[in-house]
């Protein structure tokens, strides 16, 4: 059973009286790829943010359920914040690899919400985690660059370590935020094919935020339509039609 | 575009000239430099009339005379002790105050007192520093230790402090978003990113303790300045040349020890590679050795 996002009543300002996210109601259950589209600076990226508390909502709920348990990650603090966000990968836009590790230990980097300091300064990583990370690098099609510093690599490079350092922590959750903004086309649709292919071996939701309308509609189950910081379109890629993408992004003239 | 360039011819204005506050600043600089030079008499005669008692000292120092030669090695041993403990010291406790101060990553009521302690280490002279301690814990070379150990903390502090302060935040993002300690995240995000300067910063920091650690000396502090010192009070000007050169000899090595634990750390270059460049000479390797 893969977990469950809920999402009620997210509201996150960061100047009083400016909302960013004004009232975001969400639920996305079930594995697949969710994407949300919509104009730059339309709270997308805080929204992701907020879920994995890298931003802090100003009010409202981001329920994870997962079988039993449920958890109010708007709420949690400290230790228990820490053990949420091991539950939830996140991709980046920039890949935010540590450059000066190497495509190993950036891997291995995703298993610190479970490994104590002195061990992790000792490079001690359990067996378990060393072979999972070797079967997700080869997964990924890097094995040969396992000791290659991350600097040394491309862009499409880094946002494969990028995407097996999140599935590294075994996460009920992956959200990648604009993963494929910053390559070429041809990788992108790489980038996606790979990103939808694990998450679905891992049998867990992803939640992608997006720029690229038809790379929205070819990898993505749903798509969610953001526009000022409200959601204005939930559907299929098929239900999207231009008149929506006029009222996500406004004007017209962009549409041939 | 047109009509700006147009506007700028009519004004006459040069593009690249200084303002006329600038100009002003220099000449106010300029006159400065002539009352001060003026103020302390420092004059060519006067630069003249010292040659001859430069001569005079030169002669005296030449041939320099190594006959006391263990009195100068048991100087410059203690003088090289004094170094390499108070850049160890020196380095390890100002990685922690140093991360401490960082502004980025540490909230204020621990970065403020992190801050003022380097600022503190910093506003002193290691020689006063050094005066300070001999009246505190007496002669010798402890004095001096813990005297460069505080220069240390403020130069190394300070700088590893602006380094931490400069790392992208976006790889400490990545890091956290894994549900990483906060101690892990130093490890795996922020100290990758630091590393090379910190090397860079200690090894420069050895450099400069060496240089010091024959000087505390003269204050009392332990080491060769104190033998230094005493050689010129006695007008031993051949026994001043010795030591003197003997002083010049080991920082060089110590300038080259430095140069190879920033190969070693930085460029990945084992000791083997260093000592295979130099066993095959080549044109290659010729004037540059370790640097």
């Amino acid at each position: 059973m893969p977990a469950q996002l809920s999402i009620q009543d997210l509201t996150k300002s960061y100047r009083a009286g400016i909302p960013v996210l004004k009232g975001i109601n969400l639920e996305i259950a079930g594995e697949g790829v969710t994407a949300i589209i919509g104009p730059s600076g339309t709270g997308k990226s805080t929204l992701l943010r907020c879920i994995n508390r890298l931003v802090e909502p100003t009010s409202g709920r981001v329920m994870l359920i997962n079988g039993e348990t449920s958890l109010d990650l708007a709420k949690l603090k400290g230790r228990a914040l820490r053990r949420a966000r091991r539950q939830v990968g996140m991709v980046f836009q920039e890949y935010n690899l540590v450059e000066r590790l190497t495509v190993m230990e950036n891997l291995l980097t995703g298993r610190l919400g479970y490994t104590p300091a002195w061990k992790a300064w000792l490079r001690w990583f359990e067996v378990s985690d060393i072979d999972r990370a070797y079967e997700l690098i080869a997964k990924v099609g890097l094995s040969e660059l396992v000791n290659q510093r991350a600097d040394a690599l491309s862009g499409g490079q880094r946002q494969r370590v990028g995407i097996a350092r999140a599935l590294m922590q075994k996460p009920e959750l992956l959200l990648a935020d604009e993963p494929t903004s910053s390559l070429d086309p041809k990788t992108s649709v790489e980038i996606m094919e790979l990103l939808t292919e694990l998450a679905q071996a891992e049998r867990i939701p992803v939640v992608i935020n997006m720029h690229d309308v038809e790379l929205a509609k070819r990898f993505a189950l749903r798509i969610i339509g953001m526009s000022g910081g409200d959601i204005v379109f939930d559907g299929t890629g098929d239900q999207l039609t231009p008149d929506h993408l006029k009222s996500i992004y406004g004007g017209e003239s962009w549409l041939t | 575009m047109v009509n700006l360039s147009q506007s700028l011819i009519a004004k006459r204005c040069k593009p690249f000239s200084l303002s006329r506050k600038a100009k002003f600043g220099f000449w106010l600089l300029l006159a400065y430099v002539v009352y001060a030079g003026a103020q302390l008499d420092f004059s060519y005669a006067r630069f003249i009339s010292g040659l001859d008692n430069a001569s005079a000292f030169f002669d005296r120092m030449f041939p320099p005379n190594f006959e006391r030669s263990r009195i100068l090695i048991k100087g410059m041993v203690e003088s090289l002790q004094i170094a390499v403990l108070a850049s160890l010291l020196g380095i390890s406790l100002s990685l922690p105050i140093g991360l401490l101060g960082a502004r980025n990553l540490m909230p204020g009521w621990a970065t403020w007192p992190a801050r003022s302690l380097i600022a503190l280490c910093r506003a002193l002279h290691p020689v006063i520093v050094a005066i300070l301690f001999v009246k505190a814990v007496g002669f010798g070379a402890l004095a001096g230790i813990l005297a460069l150990t505080v220069a240390s903390i403020g130069f190394i502090g300070k700088l590893f402090t602006e380094a931490i302060e400069e790392i992208s935040i976006k790889q400490v993002e990545a890091v956290r978003s894994t549900g990483a300690s906060f101690a892990n995240v130093i490890l795996f995000s922020v100290l990758p990113q630091v590393f090379a300067r910190f090397v860079g910063f200690s090894t420069y920091q050895f450099d400069s303790n060496l240089r010091n650690s024959t000087m505390v000396g003269i204050v009392g502090a332990g080491g060769i300045g104190g033998t230094l010192f005493s050689a010129f009070q006695r007008f031993d000007y051949d026994f001043v040349a010795a030591i003197l050169l003997t002083i010049i000899a080991v920082i060089m090595l110590g300038e080259l020890f430095a140069g190879f634990i920033r190969s070693v750390f930085l460029d990945n270059i084992g000791l083997s590679d260093l000592l295979r460049k130099r066993n095959k000479p080549t044109s290659l390797s010729e004037g540059k050795d370790i640097a």
